[in-house]
């Protein structure tokens, strides 16, 4: 009924108005080529964003440029360069909490330097998405693909998406919103990518026509008062300020901490709807080699399992598309006959396989080995996968 | 803007203490030209507030939400300190998010108003003490006036880490001796309301809180300049009477000896300040 009505509804760029599920599964496609971060630019184009703030740091500068550029012709409401992540970060928390539907960009030392904003995010419950396109942190210094700051996040209580490439990562910017706004989920979704790797290469997309855009954001369907002074009741403060010494203050605080990680933990049907599914699993359905991966590594176990079926190995793949959630039951579900589990990972303290080894202690009784590994800027060539597989398996 | 800005819930009424139902049924809105006069019949800020007994931050406070023209449109973002403490015991919007960050989450809510409410007057005013404003968060706060963000920043300066338990500050005079400064300060107090005007906001003034209406006038007018011209600074002296050693009545002496030295009273419009600020004196706003 929504979307009959819908139908007469246009935005002043002369978009008409649609739902996730329209753009996502409805309309029309046509392919294109182009890079993660024109992606991110067809994306932010479709969705209606209010406000942006952007800061230079590669490899997510050029998106953050695209962006600005649809503000200047009118599809974005409010935009502008940030003093440095962590003011940039700020920002879009005060321009969510006023109501905003609200995208921002970064990488590596830029999502540390504004790291206190995060846990602010979610404790917040404003549906701000960021898009991290990972590079790695220093020392050394290191522009190169490295996913290390995503172990980072983990715990910052927002969700945690990974796209795989640049299609994927066009469909969970719009998804991304749809999920996060959900008045019982509401909070921050952080959509990341392997910079370069997605950000800077150039593959084939699928997109719908531009001449339509999701629906707006209603920040009155917000679990938590707008900071717009429009409606009643007025904050003490937009946080739980519990900063008194007694029982009950510890308690709020404590269930506060709970409910943000609830309110991911309800994400999940959303996510399922509209990513179809927190996992994609590809190769020989009943192969008892599995790798576990996300992101372009993901890419790489998919191609190394074409060349080892040549040996006579069958393997399959598991693609995580969600960390926060984590796909507990699809993980177990989709492992449960292999005898050996991969973890091939771009950083050095393998965060994914630890992830995986707390959700399969007990429950499996398949062989985790979490490689290969590689980190600092490094590729994962299909040839490094195989030997390690043939190395590892007896 | 909503007049229901704050309402104690009906099933709680009978048992919350008499002041907390004075906060709405004793606010005033609507009313551009209400004052620090009305102080004595209005309710603002809750007598069991969280600050010391004889604060002077607190009678700040007070002159300060019984001067804004706007208070049913007006956003208050503050920072962590003793100032923020204050905030859930007001009947104003207000957001803290973290320590430092004031001018930046100001900014995030000012534009988005504008962009939501293109035809609707809505202050964004930053709260916060010297070493969220000129410390920790002075890049935040210099570079929203860079940007010259439409806000008014006052930054209560008490010279001194209060809340934390009495450390030296950015905002401590040279010599002063404080924890983490165990020599004294080795440095100068940071000329903050000077940095103020170089980094481009359009109304400055330093001020000790003696004065109700002294500080009424400043505030008014740092508001209005802020609406229609650029960023605005005040720079209000509220010493911690707890960490100088004085008395809980002691405060108000105090600011009235610094009003002759380092607080004297100071003054800084740009002539686009001074149009605005003849206009709303015609229309009796000033």
């Amino acid at each position: 009924m929504q979307s009959v009505e819908n139908k007469e509804k246009v935005n002043k760029k002369g978009q008409r108005l649609v739902s996730a599920d329209y753009i996502l599964f409805e309309a029309p496609r046509e392919k294109h080529f182009m890079t993660g971060s024109e992606a991110v630019k067809e994306a932010v184009k479709r969705a209606s964003v209010d406000a942006s703030v952007s800061y230079p740091i590669t490899p997510q500068s050029e998106a953050a440029h695209l962006i600005g550029e649809l503000w200047a012709e009118g599809y974005v409401g409010v935009y502008f360069r940030g003093e440095n992540e962590f003011g940039v970060m700020s920002e879009v928390a005060g321009a969510a909490m006023a109501g905003a539907r609200v995208i921002t960009t970064t990488s590596g030392p830029g999502t540390l330097r504004a790291f206190e904003n995060f846990p602010m995010w979610s404790g917040t419950r404003i549906p701000v998405q960021l898009v991290l396109m990972a590079r790695g942190v220093n020392a050394p210094l290191s522009i190169q693909p490295d996913n290390l700051e995503v172990d980072f996040l983990l715990d910052t209580g927002c969700m945690i998406w990974y796209a795989e490439n640049v299609q994927e990562l066009f469909d969970m910017i719009i998804a991304g919103f749809a999920v996060a706004e959900q008045p019982d989920v509401h909070v921050p979704v952080i959509t990341a990518v392997d910079g370069f790797f997605v950000s800077h290469t150039r593959e084939a997309i699928y997109l719908p026509p531009d001449d339509i855009a999701l629906e707006p954001y209603n920040p009155y369907k917000s679990p938590m008062p707008v900071i717009d002074a429009e409606v009643p009741p007025g904050r003490f403060l937009r946080d739980p300020f519990v900063m008194k010494s007694n029982y009950i203050s510890y308690a709020t605080h404590a269930s506060w901490q709970w409910e943000v990680r609830s309110a991911i933990e309800r994400s999940r049907p959303y996510a399922k709807h509209y990513l179809k599914g927190l996992i994609e699993e590809f190769g020989d359905k009943d192969g008892d080699v599995v790798f576990v991966a996300c992101g372009t590594a993901a890419s790489q176990a998919k191609e190394a399992t074409r060349v080892l079926l040549d040996k006579g190995i069958a393997a399959k793949v598991v693609k995580l598309k969600t960390i926060r959630p984590f796909p507990v039951e699809e993980v177990l579900e989709a492992t449960k006959n292999a005898k050996y589990i991969f973890v091939p990972e771009f950083n050095v303290v393998g965060w994914l396989e630890r992830e995986l080894r707390k959700v399969l202690y007990k429950k499996s009784n398949a062989e985790i080995i979490g490689t290969p590994r590689v980190a600092g800027g490094m590729t994962m060539p299909t040839e490094v996968v195989v030997k390690e597989v043939l190395e590892n398996i007896k | 803007m909503s007049f229901k800005i704050y309402k104690v819930n009906e099933a709680l009424r009978d048992v919350v203490p008499q002041e907390v139902i004075d906060l709405e049924e004793k606010a005033t809105w609507g009313d551009p030209k209400r004052s620090v006069m009305q102080i004595p019949t209005h309710k603002e800020l809750l007598e069991e507030h969280s600050l010391c007994a004889g604060c002077p931050e607190a009678a700040a406070i007070r002159y300060i939400l019984a001067s804004l023209p706007n208070p049913e449109d007006t956003i208050i973002v503050n920072s962590t300190g003793c100032t923020s403490l204050v905030f859930p015991h007001i009947s104003l919007h207000t957001v803290h998010s973290l320590f430092g960050n004031q001018n930046s989450v100001a900014s995030g809510i000012k534009r988005v108003l504008e962009y939501r409410f293109p035809d609707k007057v809505k202050d964004v005013v930053v709260l916060a003490g010297d070493g969220a404003t000129v410390d920790i968060g002075l890049d935040y706060t210099l570079q929203s006036f860079f940007r010259q963000e439409k806000i008014t920043t006052i930054c209560f300066d008490n010279e001194v880490y209060a809340n934390t338990g009495g450390q030296e500050s950015g905002l401590t005079p040279k010599g002063h001796v404080f924890k983490m400064a165990p020599k004294g300060k080795q440095f100068e107090k940071v000329p903050m309301w000077q940095l103020a005007i170089d980094s481009g906001c359009h109304y400055v003034a330093r001020l000790t809180v003696s004065s109700p209406k002294r500080v009424e006038k400043v505030i008014k007018e740092a508001i209005y300049v802020a609406r229609e011209v650029g960023p605005t600074y005040v720079h209000l002296y509220t010493p911690c009477i707890l960490e100088i050693g004085l008395n809980s009545d002691d405060g108000l002496e105090e600011m009235r000896a610094r009003d002759k030295e380092r607080f004297k009273f100071f003054e800084y419009k740009t002539p686009e300040a001074e149009e605005v600020l003849a206009k709303y004196k015609e229309e009796g706003l000033l």
